[in-house]
C-alpha cells in the first residue's frame, strides 16, 4: 500500500501546458469546497473554457444556467462515450489522469448544486471500468468523494454507467435518453438539459476533456489558463492524431496552432488532406494548412486523421458516409433518407453513372440537413461530403475517368 | 424521481405552464411571425401560434392527439439568430423571437424533406386505400411536387403483415412519422410498436419482429386513424361482402352500431356532428342488404342482461355473503376485454359475461330470427357495421359461435361502408328515410349512446334507477340526461345513494324477493375510455384505491368512445370528436323512447324467445361468453 504522498502527485511521460501539467491529487476539490459557487464560476468564466466535445459552449454559462435552475435534484454527467472516428484522448485522460475528471465533476456538482454525478462510459471501453471503480472507491476512502467531503456538508457521489454502442449517445440529449433506458435517440431542444435533462431534472452534461480542465482553473486560475491558446479559443487541447504520420498518439498543444505545425510535430509527409472533427468534421486540403485549429479557424473535438498522396478521397469520403448511414439514430428525415441519398450519390460517382446536376442537388439536399436535421449528427454528417467534393473536385471528377459525360443518373 | 413514463422522454409533451392570470406580467410574449407582431402565450409552442393567428405550417409527424415528436422536420421554421431551422411544432416560445414561416431557405428544406420522404414511400396512390385521405399526399401537391428528385421504391420490399383480423400493416409505406408509436405506447399505453434497429434500417416493428396477431397488440386500431399514409389500415372484408350480396341463396343481414351513422357523413366529405340514421338504412338496402337491424336493440338487451348479471353479483356479496368479483367491468369493447385479458388477466372473472352489443345480435340472427322469419341459419350472411377494428377480432373468436353458426360473420368499419355507399353510386346524405326492419325495430336512446364514453353506463342508470326504486330518472336528472357521465374528461366517477326502493318488477321476480336489502346503500360507479385511463383504474383497484369500491365500471378501449373508434373517418381529433358526441346525444334527445326497459321489442324477445328471463339458462348460452386468460407472455 503507498503512502497518501506517493499517490498524491501524479506521474505519467506526458507534458503539456494545461491537463498534463503538474496536480496535486485532491487539491481542486480542496480549494473548491471553501470557495463560494459565485466564484467558481467567475474562475471559471475569466478561464474562457469552452466545450471540449467540439460544439463550444462557455462552460460557466452552462453550470451557470444548471446552477440557476430550480429544482430539488440536479446531475453532473460526464460524457465519456468517445465516439467521434479517430478521437482517443478521453481514453488517455480516463486511464491516465482519472483525478482530473472525477475532480471535476465533483467541483462541478459543488458548484451547480448536484448530489450525483454520472459517468456515461462509451460500451467499447468497459475494460477501463475495475479501473475506474477502484479509483472512485479510492476517493471515497479519502473524504473526496461520498458523503460530507473534506469535512464540508456537501455530498456527492459518481457512478459510472456504459453505453451500448451507439455513436449518437454522444449527443448529449440522446445520451440522457440512454442513460434513462429508453432507446438512444436526441430530444428536442429547447428545453435543454441544464432546465430538463436527466429524469427531467437539469442536468449539465460535460465531455471529458472540459471537467479535466476544471481542478487546473480552479488551482492555478483562469488568467493562469487563458496565458494559453487564442483570445477566443483559451486553453489548450487534446488532439488524437491518426493516420498517415509517423507519430501517431494524443498530444496536448495550445489553441491556436495551425496545421501545417501540427503536422510537423507529428511527422506528417506528402499530407494532401487533413480531416479535422472527425467523420463530422472537415476535411482540409493542402492549400488551406495554414489555418488555425481553435472555435475562431477550424473548431474540432480532437480528432485529427491525416491523410497523404496515395489516399482516394472517394473512398475516403465514402467511408465516412457509410458511417453515418449506419449511425444516425433513424429519427429524423433529413438524417435518416438523407444520409443515404449522400452515399448512393458517391456510389454513382465511383461507377461514373451520374449528372453533375445531380451532384449539385445533393450538395443542396446537405446545405439542408445541416440545418433542418434534429441533431448534431445529422447537421453536421454532410459536412465531409461538402468539403471533400468541392475541395478534391480535380481529383474526384477528371482524374479518375469519372468525368460525368458518360453518366446517366440522376433520374 | 419524477414520474416516470414510458414514453421516451424525447417524445414527451413540453411541460410549461400556462401563467394562471393571463394579463399577469410575462404571461404573454410578442413575437413578430413573417414580420408580423402578434402576441402569445408564454410556453405555446411556434405551431400553435401560427395557427391561432391563421398562418399555415405543414405537418406530418404531429398529431393533436399525440405528444411531441419533432421529427419529420416538414414543420421546420426559421427563428433569427438561430443557425439552425426549427420545429414549429416542439419550439416553446419564451423570448421575444422573430419567426419566418415560409422563407426561401425553409420551403427549400421542407421541399427536400418531403422528397426524401417520398423516396421511401412505396405507393401508387390510385391503389391505395388512403387515396385522396393521405397527408403524405398532401403534402406532395402543396408543395408542388412534379417528380420523385431522390428517386421512388416502385417494388414493395417488406411483406405484409395480414396476421391480425383487425390491423394490417404495410410498411411499404410507412414514413417513420412514430404516429403509430405514440398512439400505442403513449396514448393507448399499450406498446406493441416501436422503432427498432437504427440508421437506414429503422422501421416499426413489434416484439421479435412478431406478427401482430402473435403479439398484446388489443385491436383498437387507433394506429389505424392516425397514420397518415397507407401503412396501417382495417382488415377489409367487403369483397366477401359483395360476393354474399350477390349470391341469391344467401340471407344477407346488417346490424348497424350507434357511432357510425353519427361519423359517415365525413366520408362523403361532410363536416362532423350529424347523424345519417335513416339516410343509411335506406342506402345499405339499395346496395343490396335483405335486412337492417339496429345494433341498438342489443344495446337494450346488454343493459337488462348486464344490469341483471350486476344486481346478482351485489345480492351474492351483500345478503349471501358469497365471493363474488366485484366491480363488474363492462364488457362492450372487445379492445379493452383483449387488453384486460392480456395484461390483468387476473381480473378476468371482473368482466361482466354478457356478451357485446354486436355479438348478442349475431347469436339472436341466427336463432330467433331465422325460427322467425323460416330460413336456415346456415344461409344468412351476418354483417356488423361498427366504428370498431376490434369487432373484426371479436366475430372471429372462436367462442362466439353459440347459434351453432358462426354468429357473426364479417365486421365491417364505418370507412370501409362509406366506401361500399360509394361504389354502389350512391350519395348518402341525399338519400331519403327510412326505418330499421322488423322484429327488433327501432330502439332507444340508451342503446344509441352506447356510442359516447359514459353512455353504457347512463343507459344502465336510467334503467337501473327506474326499475330499483321505482321512481322516475327524470326526478333525479333533468330530461335524464345523466350529466356526470358524459364528457371526455379521461375518468369519471359518480356516486347514486338509493335512499328509497320500489317493488321488484316482473321481468326479475325469480331472482331476488325485494330491494330492501339495497336500500341506504351508495352505488359507486365509474367510467374510463382510452387503455391507458382504464390502466390507471385497474393500478387503483390493485393498490386498494377508491375505485375498487366501485360497482360497476364502464371501460372503453378507444378515447372518446366507440365514436372515437378504429374504424371511424380519418382524421380524428378530440374537436371532430365532440362533434360526434354532439350528434349521438342531440339524435338521443329526439327520440321517444329513452331507456332500455321500455323497449316494447326487449319485453317480446324475455315473453317469446327467451323465456327464462334475463341471466336465464337460454340467455346464458347465447348472450352470455367467457374469457382468455392470455398474459403478456407470447410463446
Amino acid at each position: 500500500m503507498k503512502t497518501q504522498s506517493e499517490t498524491n502527485i501524479i506521474k505519467t511521460e506526458r507534458t503539456g501546458p494545461v491537463l498534463f501539467s503538474t496536480y496535486k491529487r485532491g487539491e481542486g476539490i480542496k480549494k473548491a469546497v471553501k470557495q463560494k459557487r459565485e466564484d467558481i464560476l467567475f474562475e471559471l468564466k475569466d478561464s474562457g473554457l469552452k466545450g471540449r466535445g467540439g460544439a463550444g459552449f462557455p462552460t460557466s454559462t452552462k453550470w451557470m444556467l444548471t446552477a440557476a435552475a430550480k429544482a430539488d435534484k440536479k446531475f453532473i454527467v460526464c460524457n465519456a462515450d468517445e465516439g467521434e472516428p479517430g478521437t482517443f484522448k478521453d481514453r488517455v485522460l480516463l486511464m491516465e489522469y482519472p483525478a482530473l475528471v472525477f475532480e471535476g465533476m465533483v467541483i462541478g456538482g459543488y458548484t451547480v448544486g448536484a448530489k450525483v454525478g454520472i459517468v456515461y462510459l462509451r460500451a467499447e471501453y468497459e475494460y477501463m471500468l475495475e479501473q475506474l471503480e477502484n479509483y472512485l472507491s479510492n476517493m471515497r476512502e479519502d473524504n473526496l468523494l461520498g458523503e460530507g467531503i473534506l469535512g464540508t456538508d456537501f455530498s456527492f457521489d459518481i457512478s459510472i454507467r456504459l453505453g451500448s454502442g451507439a455513436y449518437v449517445c454522444g449527443e448529449e440529449t440522446a445520451l440522457i435518453e440512454s442513460l434513462e433506458g429508453n432507446r438512444g435517440e436526441p430530444r428536442n431542444r429547447p428545453p435543454f438539459p441544464v432546465n430538463t435533462g436527466y429524469m427531467g431534472y437539469p442536468t449539465s452534461v460535460n465531455n471529458v476533456e472540459t471537467l479535466a480542465a476544471v481542478p487546473h482553473i480552479i488551482t492555478k486560475g483562469g488568467s493562469w489558463f487563458k496565458k494559453h491558446g487564442t483570445d477566443k479559443s483559451t486553453g489548450s487541447k487534446l488532439f488524437s492524431v491518426s493516420g498517415d504520420c509517423e507519430n501517431p498518439g494524443v498530444y496536448e498543444l495550445p489553441w491556436g496552432i495551425t496545421i501545417k505545425e501540427l503536422l510537423e510535430i507529428v511527422g506528417a509527409k506528402n499530407t494532401k488532406a487533413v480531416q479535422v472533427g472527425g467523420a463530422s468534421g472537415v476535411c482540409i486540403p493542402k492549400t488551406q494548412f495554414d489555418r488555425k485549429l481553435g472555435y475562431e479557424d477550424v473548431p474540432t473535438g480532437g480528432s485529427i486523421i491525416v491523410f497523404n498522396e496515395s489516399r482516394d478521397m472517394l473512398h475516403v469520403l465514402k467511408n465516412f458516409m457509410e458511417f453515418f448511414v449506419e449511425e444516425s439514430c433513424g429519427q429524423c428525415t433529413p438524417c435518416r433518407i438523407g444520409n443515404v441519398k449522400l452515399l448512393e450519390g458517391i456510389n454513382m460517382i465511383e461507377r461514373g453513372d451520374f449528372t453533375f446536376k445531380y451532384i449539385n442537388t445533393l450538395k443542396e439536399l446537405g446545405k439542408t440537413m445541416q440545418v433542418a436535421s434534429k441533431c448534431g449528427l445529422g447537421q453536421s454528417s454532410p459536412n465531409s461530403f461538402i468539403s471533400i467534393l468541392e475541395n478534391f473536385k480535380d481529383e474526384i471528377f477528371h482524374t479518375s475517368g469519372n468525368n460525368g459525360l458518360n453518366g446517366k443518373a440522376g433520374k | 424521481m419524477k414520474e416516470k413514463s414510458r414514453t421516451p422522454m424525447s417524445q414527451q409533451p413540453l411541460t410549461i405552464e400556462k401563467p394562471a392570470l393571463e394579463d399577469g406580467i410575462g404571461s404573454k410574449v410578442t413575437v413578430e411571425i413573417n414580420e408580423k407582431k402578434v402576441q402569445v402565450f408564454f410556453g405555446q409552442t411556434i405551431l400553435q401560434a401560427c395557427k391561432e393567428n391563421q398562418i399555415h405550417v405543414p405537418t406530418l409527424c404531429h398529431h393533436p392527439d399525440l405528444c411531441i415528436a419533432g421529427t419529420c422536420r416538414v414543420c421546420v421554421v426559421e427563428v433569427e439568430g438561430m443557425r439552425t431551422l426549427q420545429t414549429a411544432c416542439s419550439f416553446p416560445i419564451t423570448a421575444p423571437i422573430k419567426i419566418k414561416t415560409s422563407s426561401t431557405m425553409v420551403r427549400k428544406a421542407r421541399r427536400h424533406i418531403i422528397d426524401l420522404l417520398l423516396s421511401e414511400h412505396y405507393g401508387e396512390c390510385y391503389s391505395c386505400v388512403r387515396n385522396n385521405n393521405c397527408e403524405l399526399q398532401s403534402l406532395a401537391k402543396e408543395y408542388g411536387v412534379d417528380s420523385y428528385t431522390f428517386g421512388h421504391v416502385d417494388k414493395p420490399v417488406f411483406e405484409m403483415d395480414l396476421s391480425s383480423y383487425s390491423v394490417v400493416r404495410d410498411m411499404n409505406k410507412c414514413v417513420n412519422c412514430r404516429r403509430c408509436v405514440r398512439t400505442c405506447i403513449d396514448l393507448q399505453e399499450v406498446g406493441v410498436l416501436e422503432a427498432i434497429d437504427r440508421g437506414d434500417k429503422t422501421h416499426i416493428g413489434t416484439f421479435l419482429e412478431k406478427p401482430l396477431a402473435d403479439v398484446v397488440c388489443i385491436n383498437c386500431g387507433q394506429c389505424i386513424n392516425r397514420c397518415p399514409t397507407g401503412a396501417l389500415k382495417a382488415n377489409d372484408p367487403s369483397d366477401e361482402i359483395w360476393n354474399a350480396i350477390d349470391d341469391p341463396t344467401k340471407h344477407v343481414v346488417i346490424q348497424t352500431a350507434p357511432s357510425p351513422r353519427a361519423a359517415i357523413g365525413e366520408v362523403f366529405g361532410l363536416e362532423p356532428g350529424k347523424s345519417f340514421t335513416g339516410e343509411m338504412n335506406t342506402a345499405l338496402r339499395r346496395i343490396g342488404f335483405d335486412v337492417v337491424f339496429d345494433t341498438n336493440f342489443t344495446a337494450d338487451l346488454t343493459i337488462i342482461e348486464e344490469g341483471t348479471e350486476l344486481i346478482l353479483r351485489l345480492y351474492k356479496a351483500l345478503v349471501k355473503k358469497e365471493q363474488v368479483a366485484i366491480p363488474q367491468f363492462t364488457s362492450c369493447s372487445p379492445g379493452w376485454v383483449k387488453y384486460l385479458e392480456h395484461f390483468y388477466p387476473e381480473y378476468i372473472d371482473n368482466l361482466s359475461s354478457a356478451k357485446s352489443p354486436q355479438q348478442m345480435f349475431g347469436a339472436l340472427i341466427k336463432t330467433f330470427y331465422a325460427q322467425k322469419k323460416g330460413i336456415d341459419p346456415k344461409d344468412i350472411v351476418s354483417v356488423a357495421v361498427m366504428p370498431c377494428a376490434a369487432k373484426k377480432f371479436e366475430c372471429n373468436r372462436p367462442e362466439m359461435a353459440d347459434s351453432g353458426f358462426k354468429d357473426v360473420d364479417y365486421g365491417l368499419t364505418t370507412r370501409e361502408l362509406g366506401q361500399m355507399i360509394k361504389e354502389a353510386g350512391i350519395y348518402l346524405p341525399e338519400m331519403p328515410h327510412s326505418h330499421f326492419d322488423d322484429p327488433f325495430g327501432d330502439a332507444s336512446g340508451a342503446g344509441l349512446i352506447f356510442g359516447a364514453t359514459g353512455g353504457v353506463m347512463e343507459a344502465a342508470l336510467r334503467t337501473v334507477i327506474e326499475l330499483v326504486t321505482g321512481k322516475k330518472v327524470e326526478d333525479i336528472f333533468a330530461n335524464a340526461d345523466i350529466i356526470p357521465l358524459r364528457g371526455f374528461e379521461g375518468i369519471k366517477y359518480a356516486e347514486l345513494p338509493i335512499t328509497e326502493v320500489g317493488p321488484v318488477p316482473k321481468i326479475l321476480q325469480h331472482l331476488v324477493p325485494d330491494w330492501n336489502w339495497l336500500k341506504g346503500a351508495t352505488l359507486k360507479v365509474a367510467v374510463a375510455h382510452g387503455t391507458a385511463n382504464a390502466k390507471k383504474i385497474m393500478e387503483d383497484i390493485k393498490a386498494g384505491g377508491k375505485f375498487s369500491e366501485c360497482h360497476f365500471i364502464e371501460f372503453m378501449a378507444c378515447p372518446g368512445g366507440c365514436l372515437g373508434g378504429g374504424g371511424q373517418p380519418i382524421p380524428t381529433s378530440e374537436e371532430v370528436r365532440k362533434m360526434r358526441a354532439k350528434a349521438i346525444y342531440d339524435e338521443d334527445n329526439s327520440l321517444p323512447l329513452r331507456k332500455s326497459h321500455e323497449n316494447r321489442h326487449i319485453t317480446d324477445i324475455y315473453n317469446e324467445f327467451l323465456t327464462d328471463g334475463p341471466c336465464g339458462h337460454i340467455s346464458h348460452k347465447l348472450l352470455h361468453t367467457h374469457y382468455v386468460k392470455r398474459g403478456k407472455y407470447i410463446a
